[in-house]
């Protein structure tokens, strides 16, 4: 009887949203193990984006529930389970992690959900295993790199050693900067990575600087990024073997890189699709609300999870909360039709961004926190590699 | 192959060789001597880091931040023993094993409380952060140097302690006989505390020696305990003397390993190939080379006398 009441209180208290129809998103992402530090900037930027929507898109309530991957592909796809069968979400989104996001996607598109990467960016999945549900709100693994190999050519670098992690994400960075790269690689080390990642390179960096190379590539993102970083600058190769990164020198790392005080990373240069110092409105309003309601500047990570909601949320408006109108549902998104805080962006034949790649440079700011800031766009509208492989026109 | 990388290399592997020394030596007193599997002395190790690291930033230098988390991390062992191992000591190892394991668990989401998710990297003073020149061509960091030094003094010390040492000598009674050396009136209790106390205070060493190369981060013991346990097992449970041996094996291996397998896959296999598989087999070879031992002599090498 007690029950009854409950669920009937229950009942009048929810009358009036359920004909809102709520959408629900499920967002994945890794809140335990030291990659947590990631997942929790790029929940602070879900919950920022909620925020800015007032929980709504147009009419219509929006939900955010978090899951969990452990920083492992097992539980990356259980949590998507989960999301998909228990909590009946209509949208997943999130993924740091590549190998995470390709273990998981058969759970969300075979369950007839739309999936939006707010970060991994693996080739299948932008080639042979490209979906109609499934788009990128972040970048193809290859591109950035592909960016990078283009700044090294004009540094006029003539042989380079990489490292990077041993996983899906890690292969893509190495295979895109060996596209675009003219010189010769010298050496390459693939190191361990997971939960149980390698941390000590000390044999690798040793091979690197016997190698004789005229710089070093790498790829190491999250918490790996600070050790590669100090031990890097331990081994004193700063000026034999100038370090030229993806994802590793970024807002996650910085605040940490500056309170070691490693003042030898101030000037180096990254290529990135976002930076806090693009200028457009959205952009402006997400950075300055970011470090006035968490005290940091955001990372990519949080750039791209906060416009994931906010491309959820515009698709959601332009089908007025039909989920049952998937074909609009899908051409809302691909339109891209939202203001994006890396500015405005369309979406290629398999559903990856088509935009352009920066080079940045890590710099003091007015209150002396080390941030990066653009120096110049390196590769404009740029369409993935991958792309060509994928069957959707 | 070139000889200077090759001894940087054998470096690199003595580094990482007595940084597990220091935890298997704990481990293996702990099991050797109290019968007791502590799953969670790869906490004290992570412990040691956060706690040195904290203090690198309160006092500015690393160096006096080492010398006063050392005894912090000692009476951490010392408390852990009274409150969590004492009252499993007469339950079986699958006991131990979950008592432990709860208290990995606790100490993890402790410190994610009091540090947060995010790892603290550490500065080290000028002194320790450049390179030194051993012989011409062999440059190596000077704070890689300064970990095999403070390692082998600790080994060292270990070495005095238990055997030309009385406590030295009751530990090594109460290994191989506990009852006698009850009835003949030592408080082994006491013994057992300080065991504890002195296992925790150089697992803390090694996470705090690590933590200015690697950041202090989260469950970075789990990850070290493992590869402890494979030298504890490669080197005979128990034994001193194994598990150092052992410890610069396994570290070798490992770092030779990652080092030099590419270059030799490269000569039979096309180096795609090569590329792909070396990671692979280097990231195995520790567990290969426990297979071979546990299958040839099941004690390990050099197993204690008695038992």
């Amino acid at each position: 009887m007690k029950k009854l009441i409950t669920t009937l209180l229950g009942t009048s208290l929810l009358a009036t949203s359920a004909l809102a129809a709520d959408v629900k998103i499920g967002f994945v992402t890794t809140l335990t193990t030291p990659a947590a530090v990631i997942g929790k900037d790029m929940q602070n930027a879900v919950n920022l984006a909620m925020e800015h929507l007032g929980g709504k898109a147009g009419a219509h309530n929006l939900e955010v529930i978090f899951g969990d991957d452990g920083f492992a592909p097992d539980t990356g796809k259980q949590v998507t389970d989960r999301l998909v069968k228990q909590d009946q979400v209509d949208f997943v989104a999130g993924y740091i992690w590549s190998h995470v996001l390709l273990a998981s996607r058969k759970s969300a598109l075979d369950a007839g959900k739309i999936l939006i990467s707010s970060n991994a960016g693996p080739s299948q999945m932008a080639g042979k295993l490209c979906h109609e549900n499934f788009f990128s709100a972040s970048w193809q693994n290859d591109q950035t790199p592909m960016a990078m190999g283009e700044v090294l050519n004009k540094a006029g670098v003539k042989s380079l050693y990489i490292m990077a992690p041993n996983y899906a994400a890690g292969k893509d960075m190495v295979a895109g900067v060996e596209r675009t790269f003219k010189g010769e690689i010298v050496g390459k080390d693939l190191t361990k990575w997971g939960a149980d990642a390698q941390l000590d390179f000390s044999a690798e960096l040793a091979k690197a600087k016997a190698s004789g190379a005229d710089g070093i590539f790498v790829f190491y993102p999250g918490a790996a990024a600070g050790a590669f970083t100090k031990q890097y600058h331990q081994a004193g190769l700063k000026d034999n073997l100038p370090l030229y990164s993806v994802f590793t020198v970024d807002g996650i790392s910085l605040p940490k890189l500056q309170a070691a005080n490693f003042s030898g990373i101030v000037g180096s240069k990254v290529t990135q699709e976002w930076d806090p110092s693009l200028d457009n409105v959205a952009n402006q309003k997400f950075v300055s609300d970011f470090k006035a309601k968490y005290g940091t500047y955001p990372s990519f990570y949080a750039a791209q999870s906060y416009d994931t909601i906010r491309m959820i949320a515009a698709a959601v408006e332009k089908v007025d909360g039909d989920m049952s109108d998937m074909d609009g549902i899908r051409a809302a998104l691909k339109s891209a039709d939202y203001d994006s805080v890396r500015g405005s962006y369309s979406y290629g034949s398999n559903n990856f961004p088509v935009q352009n790649f920066y080079l940045r440079e890590v710099v003091v700011d007015g209150d002396g926190n080390w941030t990066t800031q653009v120096v110049d766009t390196v590769l404009t509208n740029h369409v993935d590699p991958h792309a060509a492989d994928c069957k959707m026109k | 192959m070139d000889y200077t990388l090759f001894v940087i290399q054998l470096l690199n592997g003595l580094q990482l060789g007595i940084l597990l020394f220091l935890v298997a030596s704990g481990l293996t007193l702990v099991f050797g001597i109290l019968d007791f599997v502590n799953l969670a002395h790869g906490s004290v190790y992570m412990l040691g880091a956060f706690i040195c690291a904290s203090l690198t930033f309160a006092l500015g230098n690393f160096v006096y931040a080492l010398l006063i988390s050392l005894p912090i991390v000692a009476v951490i062992g010392y408390g852990f023993e009274r409150l969590i191992a004492r009252p499993l000591y007469e339950r079986d190892h699958l006991d131990h094993v979950l008592g432990t394991f709860g208290a990995i668990l606790v100490i993890d989401t402790l410190a994610h409380m009091i540090w947060g998710p995010a790892g603290i990297a550490i500065p080290l003073p000028a002194a320790l952060d450049g390179q030194t020149q051993l012989a011409p061509g062999i440059v190596v960091p000077t704070f890689r140097l300064a970990i095999i030094t403070a390692g082998l003094i600790a080994a060292a010390g270990l070495y005095w302690l238990v055997n030309h040492t009385r406590t030295g000598m009751l530990i090594r009674a109460g290994a191989s006989n506990r009852t006698m050396v009850t009835a003949l009136g030592v408080d082994i209790q006491a013994l057992f505390s300080f065991v504890f106390a002195i296992g925790a205070a150089l697992a803390g060493l090694a996470g705090m020696l690590i933590a200015p190369i690697t950041e202090a981060s989260l469950g970075m013991g789990n990850n070290i305990i493992i590869t402890a346990f494979v030298v504890i097992i490669v080197g005979g449970i128990g034994s001193m003397k194994g598990a150092f041996l052992a410890a610069l094996l396994i570290g070798l291996i490992d770092t030779l390993g990652r080092a030099f397998l590419d270059d030799i896959f490269k000569l039979f296999m096309s180096s795609s190939a090569a590329e792909n598989s070396a990671p692979a087999i280097s990231s195995m070879s520790i567990y290969l080379i426990m297979a071979l031992i546990l299958f040839f002599r099941p004690q390990g090498l050099f197993p204690p006398k008695l038992r």
